[in-house]
């Protein structure tokens, strides 16, 4: 058991916060820091892109209801919260964290969970002209999105894109969704499940085009339109760039700790130095048995992993490898996707339950050699989940 | 009191879901452990309807994020979820299964939702 005078948890989000509860729960009664670049106390990211965007009455200021914290919580958690305060730098030798205004502090043990940020097109900066990742960021765009927009234009067909697009349909907006790989969702869900996925676009009264890029944005001040490769131009009065998200670890060059899209670590989150544990979106584990690493973007890992980052990092080593089954949800146009598992291109796809397709829902289990690796259900959730429970007991295929 | 179904109709082990009304939410009424629970329907976390959730014992795992509430009191036993749902009290008269929507409840003081008699 390493015992640290102070923590500090880099990231004020869902992986900082559980990895904050955890070492409390685990017995941790030293100083615990925890600095976050955005003002607002941890709240949950999923909705910003369904819920929130739709819903009537007024968000207000804040997290709301999106908090993932209360005050009593935060009382028992007795940390210090530096929000509104950047990380700039790590120097592990110091044992020095550098925030933002130049103000350094100590600390002997550190988690980062710095997440990830949306990836940016090298487009021409024009009002109108959104991205998504933030509460900021959702605010404004529900505002504009009831700001007498009446054309939208999402650029990117993944989950968050999908999202959005779906959410404006719902506030009866004309959206058109473009993606420049010929089917979106390919490596996640392969392509026979990808078409059927991008189906729902069509059936929640979006446009959906693929295989063509963006060239450039149309407008002067406000953006007016999409200029496509294949020479078309969307008009738009709102555009979103929802193209994927990089792990934010630019505080870091200069640290020692290896990056590569994402921050390095074994496969219990621990950096090369024992005092150094990595969370969520910007961790980048070693998957055991395989010389491949992997980096999750989906909630669930990203509250899992912070508590067994906790328990790593009081211990001094790895005692306990994260080893939880992948697992996210996306909510489209009515439908409730969710996935759990380890697909691998090539996977066959079996449908075990209901019909793709009749628009009903279905439950689809991907397999390799007899043996199941993933399973996909729409609108199934029950026996999906007794699936997601048989896939997490099962064995995997030899190095997954 | 909301008429659910011939207890005949749901065996141990399955759950429904039924419209309590304007005035009060959809209600998940479960037959587990040789005994008929009802809370509310949602999710406390967020938007998931508990009556598709995994039945283990007295708990129920929500189908959304897994979080685990205890049948009888309501209460989560582990997160996301961190506030409890509803209680509602089940009865079986003649064969037939009812619920009783609870107005409120105090949080820490369950209300029974399988009195002796329900239990078929
Ligand atoms: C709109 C949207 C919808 C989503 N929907 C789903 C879904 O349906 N299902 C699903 O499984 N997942 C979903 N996700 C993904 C999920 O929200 C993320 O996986 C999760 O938020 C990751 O948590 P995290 O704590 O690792 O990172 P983040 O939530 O990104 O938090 C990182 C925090 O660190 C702060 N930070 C960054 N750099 C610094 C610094 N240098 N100093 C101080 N603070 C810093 C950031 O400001 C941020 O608050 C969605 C994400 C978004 C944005
Ligand atoms: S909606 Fe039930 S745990 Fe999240």
């Amino acid at each position: 058991m390493t015992t640290f005078t102070t923590v500090t948890v880099v990231g004020a989000s869902l992986a900082g916060l559980h990895a904050a509860r955890g070492l409390r729960s685990l017995g941790y009664d030293g100083r615990l820091v925890v600095v976050g670049e955005e003002r607002h106390r941890p709240y949950d990211r999923p909705p910003l892109s369904k819920e929130f965007l739709t819903g009537d009455g007024d968000p207000g200021e804040g997290p709301g209801g999106l908090a993932l914290t209360d005050p009593e919580e935060e009382a028992e958690l007795d940390a210090e919260w530096l929000l509104g305060v950047r990380a700039e730098a790590l120097d592990t030798a110091a044992g020095e964290i550098r925030l933002t205004g130049g103000r350094a502090l100590r600390t002997d043990g550190v988690v980062i969970a710095t997440g990830a940020t949306p990836r940016t097109l090298p487009l021409p900066r024009l009002d109108g002209v959104h991205t998504l990742r933030t509460l900021d960021d959702a605010t404004r765009l529900r505002a504009a999105l009831r700001a007498g927009a009446a054309r939208v234009v999402v650029i990117g067909a993944g989950f968050i894109g999908a999202e959005v697009a779906s959410s404006c349909a719902a506030l009866g907006l004309d959206v058109t969704v473009v993606e420049a790989a010929p089917l979106p969702l390919v490596p996640q869900l392969g392509e026979e499940m990808a078409r059927v996925c991008a189906g729902l676009h069509a059936r929640g009264g979006a446009t959906l085009l693929c295989g063509t890029g963006v060239e450039g944005l149309r407008g002067s001040g406000r953006v007016t339109g999409v200029e496509l490769t294949d020479g078309r131009v969307l008009p738009a009065d709102v555009v979103v760039v929802g193209v994927g998200v990089r792990p934010v670890t630019g505080w870091l060059e200069g640290s020692g700790l290896a990056l590569d899209d994402g921050v390095r670590c074994d496969a219990g989150c621990v950096t090369a130095l024992p005092n150094v544990v990595a969370v969520g979106d910007v961790a980048r584990l070693a998957q055991p048995g395989t010389v491949r690493t992997v980096r999750a973007e989906h909630w669930t890992s990203g509250m899992l992993q912070g508590a067994v980052a906790a328990r790593n990092l009081l211990a001094g080593s790895t005692v306990e490898p994260f080893e939880a089954l992948p697992y996210f949800w996306s909510d489209q146009y009515g439908a409730r996707i969710q996935y759990a598992g380890r697909r691998a291109p090539g996977d066959s796809v079996r449908i075990v339950e209901g019909d793709p397709a009749d628009g009903g829902g279905f439950l689809a289990v991907y397999e390799r050699g007899g043996i199941s690796t993933a399973a996909l259900g729409i609108d199934r959730p029950r026996p999906f989940m007794r699936l997601r429970r048989e896939l997490a007991r099962a064995p995997q295929p030899a190095g997954r | 009191m909301i008429p659910v179904c011939r207890i005949e109709d749901l065996p141990e082990g399955e759950s429904l879901r039924v419209e309590a009304g304007d005035a009060t939410a959809a209600i998940a009424v479960f037959h587990t452990d040789g005994a008929f629970y009802a809370i509310d329907d949602t999710c406390s976390h967020q938007d998931a309807s508990l009556s598709e959730g995994w039945l283990e014992g007295c708990y129920v795992e929500c189908p959304l994020h897994a979080a685990l509430f205890d049948l009888r009191s309501g209460e989560p036993t582990c997160l996301p979820a961190r506030k409890p749902v509803r209680t509602h009290a089940v009865t079986v008269v003649d064969g037939m299964l009812y619920v009783h929507p609870a107005v409120r409840t105090v949080p820490g003081e369950p209300v029974h939702a399988a009195p002796e008699e329900a239990v078929a």
